[in-house]
């Protein structure tokens, strides 16, 4: 049976909202902060209503409904999946015992760290998109994009929600913190790195939803496992909604390689830039700079705070529950990936400490599905170029490579042959500038920019003509 | 602290323990005791004199599995001497000097029992030792503020702990037999130290030369008559056929010269009879509940109930149900029962309950009385050395200030003693607390500023506010407020203010978090912050000595398989891992 959330309250829930006070209290002052912050800091372009999914219910069939919504009007709430009373702690010391309701005092320093760190990267991407909207190659992209940054506000809220129902005053100051630190800002940025540059076009934006916001699905693949079971439900359901972010990138990506395999056949040449296009190149050098930032995220590939985290509990494996290991892992070992003797590798490291590099490989097979998808357009076309992702030691700040100059192929390469080849695999001055050339504003009904083709089907069964926002 | 002097040559002619030692089941250990029920003591008073003396039963062991020979002693027999020298302040007002001698012919004391200590496990030994410690410092504490001078009369062989024991003792006579000696044999026969105050009052409180203090405690069979004297290790000696006028004439003149106040007859120290089960332990004046779960006792300290009489014969009438004594000595036995017999319940929460002008009722008593009143200056030093028990004790103390009460002057030290303290702004809106009319309220008064000093000789708010003189002078202006929570946080009183909301869950989190420390890291913590400032013998026995102490009992050296301390009375000697560390 589905949960209904509760829409007679000002903020929708169904944490019972009503019955505990400090909640309320703690949100209905964090509220109107978190407005003004989507004032100042979410999407510039001015809109009177939005075409927007907004969330019901969080059983498994209609958790969702489709209108017109003004942006600041949008029902951001709590909501988390339903509870499973039954359900035990699936891995690490804790295994086999019931799943906890409240914080231990134990872990209360490391899971805060780790939902005030997922927390972070929510409003950031807001924060990095909000002026695409003045760019959107048409209605039916920029529906998605406010789509896309209306769920990072509710998921800013879910993390809020946690940090404030369980962990008290320190919660509440970090909860407030998450909206006075922002992307790029000088003196207070977000937390990881990658979250303070902004995107700058469309053509980011749809590799970030696909490659960075992925990673974002993988991490909350390990907590929707934790042993703390409010935030495995309030990511499980964040997840639900993740999906749409994957699918604007993936489809975005389609479309971008769509158009360029059409001018490519129009124009008989691979030089599109000329007319209107984006080359297949530097939509190339575009997934080569994302994929290896967004790898940079995992972490190191080995990791004692992951291994303590999953021997505690508080953060496990992808589909930890599916796997058939005795999920302890404490005399496992795995081969990673890394640098010997100067030459890209193998080395068998202890399974607990390569967990970060175990979520990574799952990500990188699951990066190669959209690279699948994109082939196939291209051989539709009936072209021979393919794309591909580069080798996962290629362009790393983060881990076993970092030291390191490879390649997109695996090669390693002394600091002289990577800078002369740089400009061929990582994105230049002039590839930005001609994309961001590019990005003129199409808002008329049915119209789509030139660089992009337009989308197979519309939203919610609605035509690609749809209205689907009302500027001001 | 222990000594081996004579039992080395006992040994001999008993038959040499195991290797391994035996750790016996250790039973639930009381401390309530009294003279009629000794087994090692014997206390007699004759006019302003009094003479404590040692004659161990051997066979009176507190834990099966030793003998306690030569008048060794173990728990046991120091919770009759703690009992004792209580006593002796509370039930014997005219005694204003105490013979400390021996019951047996060769042996004044041979110190702690090595049998007991090489089988005892580690915490039992720490444990044993702070408590010893502690009455050591009450002997020293009764001397120099009750007006009851100590004066150890050495016969026989007087080695490590028992020439610790003397050493406590305000005065030491040593007869001059050619062979009675004082010694400290425990580095050298046991590969320990003397650690009940012996290395450091040598030094610091006799004024022994430290090269001479080197030698002496070194040399396992300790030194006799002039050269004693000579080095200081003892005030005086005495051959066989002056011996009883000299420690005579000793014992009257400290009786002359004390200080011991004038008041009413003696008050008897009634038994206290708590109620104890596995999940509380009740007194009159103060509970206990037990939280196996989460490693928790809860505390509770109740106010007086009604009106606390100010006027001396009330008072007396009263006795020891006068609730100031009544109360400090239930928290003494409750304190000493959990550090002993509660080793796993590491964060003890601290609350009081009652009406805030009761307890300050009790702060006007100790004002007006304690300078001229034997009785009720014998009360505050006992609250005073109750609550050093406390500052000492391997517990993580969290004291929670909540509606209903009474954290003021003297029970405010509960709350400056604890590693921290929460305090409740307003009321609870639900629940048991929401029932009480008032928001909490604390109150300092003139007797937090040094009428209970810690053992580095600063008050509790002078420890607290160390680095902050201000603190100090802005606090005397609020003396006898009635704080609340805000006011409290703005002085600097309080860990942390919370509301209602926050309050449970954040008392939860932090003593959750607490019981997954490292019992031993907070141990060590808690010990550091607690004492700023300067250093006194007390200070030093606790944070130096006793820290070294317990480092070597975990040592191999002492404790392995062929450590000196197992090794003892084996015929086999210790072998040392002889890198110094």
């Amino acid at each position: 049976m589905s949960q209904s959330i509760d829409y007679s309250e000002r903020i929708p829930n169904n944490v019972d909202l009503a019955g505990d006070r400090r909640l309320q209290r703690a949100l209905e002052a964090w509220q109107p902060a978190f407005l003004n912050w989507w004032a100042e800091m979410g999407p510039t372009l001015d809109t009177s209503d939005v075409y927007l999914r907004t969330a019901v219910a969080v059983g498994r069939e209609g958790w969702a409904h489709f209108d017109h919504v003004a942006l600041p009007e949008y029902r951001w709430g709590v909501f988390l999946s339903e509870r499973d009373e039954e359900r035990k702690i699936a891995f690490g010391d804790g295994k086999g015992q019931p799943v906890w309701q409240q914080v231990p005092g134990e872990y209360r320093a490391e899971l805060q760290r780790l939902i005030v760190i997922q927390g972070d990267t929510e409003p950031a991407s807001v924060e990095q998109q909000r002026r695409l909207g003045l760019t959107a190659p048409s209605l039916y992209d920029l529906r998605n994009l406010f789509q896309v940054n209306v769920e990072e506000g509710r998921h800013l809220w879910a993390m809020v929600y946690l940090l404030q129902a369980y962990f008290g005053r320190e919660g509440r100051d970090e909860a407030d913190a998450l909206l006075i630190r922002n992307s790029g800002s000088e003196d207070s940025p977000r937390i990881l790195g990658a979250f303070n540059e902004e995107t700058p076009d469309w053509l980011s934006f749809f590799m970030f939803t696909y490659f960075t916001d992925r990673d974002g699905k993988y991490q909350l693949g390990t907590l929707k496992e934790s042993a703390f079971d409010p935030l495995s439900r309030t990511c499980e359901f964040m997840l639900k909604e993740e999906a749409h972010h994957m699918f604007v990138g993936t489809t975005g990506i389609d479309r971008v390689v769509k158009r360029s395999t059409e001018l490519m056949r129009e124009h008989q040449t691979e030089e599109i830039a000329p007319h209107g296009g984006i080359a297949l190149n530097v939509i190339q050098k575009y997934i080569n700079f994302h994929f290896s930032v967004s790898l940079d995220l995992f972490g190191s590939e080995t990791s004692t705070n992951a291994a303590n985290y999953f021997t505690a509990g508080l953060k496990g494996r992808w589909q930890e529950t599916r796997r058939k290991d005795d999920h302890l892992l404490s005399d496992d070992h795995s081969e990673i990936e890394a640098m010997v003797d100067g030459q890209v590798s193998s080395q068998e490291v202890p399974s607990l400490l390569a967990l970060n590099h175990d979520l990574r490989t799952e990500y990188v097979a699951d990066c190669q599905s959209g690279v699948k998808r994109w082939n196939k357009v291209l051989e539709d076309a009936g072209l021979e170029a393919r794309l591909f992702l580069p080798h996962v030691g290629f362009n790393r700040h983060v881990g076993l490579f970092s030291s390191s100059k490879i390649s997109p192929s695996g090669e390693v390469l002394t600091d002289d042959q990577w800078a002369a080849r740089e400009s061929s695999w990582l994105p230049t001055p002039e590839d930005k500038t001609h994309v961001q050339s590019l990005m003129q504003p199409v808002y008329e009904r049915g119209k789509i920019a030139n660089w992009i083709a337009p989308p197979n089907q519309g939203i919610n069964g609605q035509p690609f003509e749809y209205e689907y926002v009302h500027l001001a | 602290m222990n000594s081996a002097g004579e039992q080395a040559t006992e040994t001999e002619t008993v038959p040499v323990f195991d290797d391994v030692p035996v750790t016996h089941e250790v039973p639930t250990v009381s401390f309530r005791t009294r003279p009629e029920d000794y087994q090692h003591w014997r206390l007699s008073v004759d006019g302003d004199i009094a003479t404590l003396t040692l004659d161990v039963n051997e066979q009176g062991g507190i834990v099966p599995g030793y003998e306690l020979k030569l008048n060794s002693y173990d728990l046991g027999v120091d919770i009759e001497l703690y009992d004792a020298t209580t006593r002796l302040r509370f039930e014997h007002p005219e005694v204003k000097a105490v013979v400390v001698t021996s019951g047996k012919e060769k042996s004044f004391c041979a110190g702690a029992n090595i049998r007991m200590l090489a089988a005892s496990t580690h915490p039992w030994k720490v444990n044993f030792c702070k408590f010893t410690n502690e009455t050591r410092n009450g002997m020293e504490d009764a001397t120099e503020n009750s007006g009851q001078t100590y004066i150890a009369a050495v016969t026989g062989a007087c080695a490590g702990g028992g020439y610790e024991l003397a050493l406590a003792c305000d005065e030491i006579l040593l007869i001059d037999d050619n062979s009675s000696s004082v010694s400290l044999p425990e580095l050298s026969l046991l590969g320990v130290l003397p650690g009940t105050g012996g290395l450091t009052r040598v030094v610091d409180k006799r004024g022994v030369r430290k090269d001479l203090a080197d030698v002496f405690a070194t040399k396992s069979e300790g030194i006799r008559g002039k050269t004693a004297v000579a080095w200081r290790l003892v005030d005086a000696v005495a051959p066989k056929k002056d011996w009883a006028d000299a420690v005579a004439a000793a014992a009257t003149k400290a009786a002359k010269a004390s200080s011991r106040l004038d008041g009413r007859a003696a008050v008897a120290l009634a038994p206290l009879e708590p109620t104890i089960t596995d999940s509380e332990i009740r007194y009159r004046h103060v509970t206990a509940d037990l939280d196996r779960a989460s490693l928790v006792v809860t505390i509770t300290v109740f106010g007086p109930q009604g009106a606390v009489p100010e006027n001396l014969e009330r008072i007396y009438e009263l006795g020891a149900d006068f609730w100031p004594l009544a109360m400090s000595r239930e928290l003494d036995d409750l304190i000493l029962h959990l550090r002993t017999n509660e080793l796993e319940l590491g964060t003890w929460v601290f609350k009081t309950r009652g009406d805030p002008s009761g307890v300050l009722a009790f702060e006007r008593v100790i004002a007006e009385h304690s300078n001229s009143d034997w009785f009720v200056n014998e009360i505050r030093h006992f609250y005073k050395r109750v609550l050093k028990r406390l500052d000492v004790t391997s517990r993580s103390l969290i004291a929670v200030i909540e509606p209903g009460s009474c954290f003021a002057g003297p029970m405010l030290e509960l709350a400056l003693a604890s590693d921290r303290q929460y305090m409740l702004e307003g009321l609870m809106e639900d629940g048991v607390l929401s029932e009480e009319g008032e928001a909490a309220q604390i109150v300092v008064t003139e007797s937090n500023f040094g009428a209970f000093p810690m053992s580095n000789g600063l008050s509790r708010l002078g420890s607290r506010f160390y680095g902050e003189p201000d603190s100090m002078d802005r606090l005397r202006k609020e003396i006898g407020a009635r704080l609340v929570a805000e006011q409290a946080d703005e002085l600097g009183l309080l860990t942390f203010s919370l509301d209602d909301i926050d309050w449970d869950e954040e008392i939860r989190i932090a003593t959750e978090e607490r019981s997954s420390f490292s019992p031993d890291a907070l141990t060590g913590m808690e010990a550091n912050h607690r004492f700023v400032g300067p250093e006194t013998i007390e200070s030093k026995i606790f944070g130096r000595l006793t820290a070294w102490q317990n480092w070597i009992f975990i040592r191999p050296n002492a404790a392995g398989p062929d450590g000196a301390l197992r090794r003892y009375g084996t015929g086999q000697r210790a072998t040392f891992d002889r890198k110094r560390v």
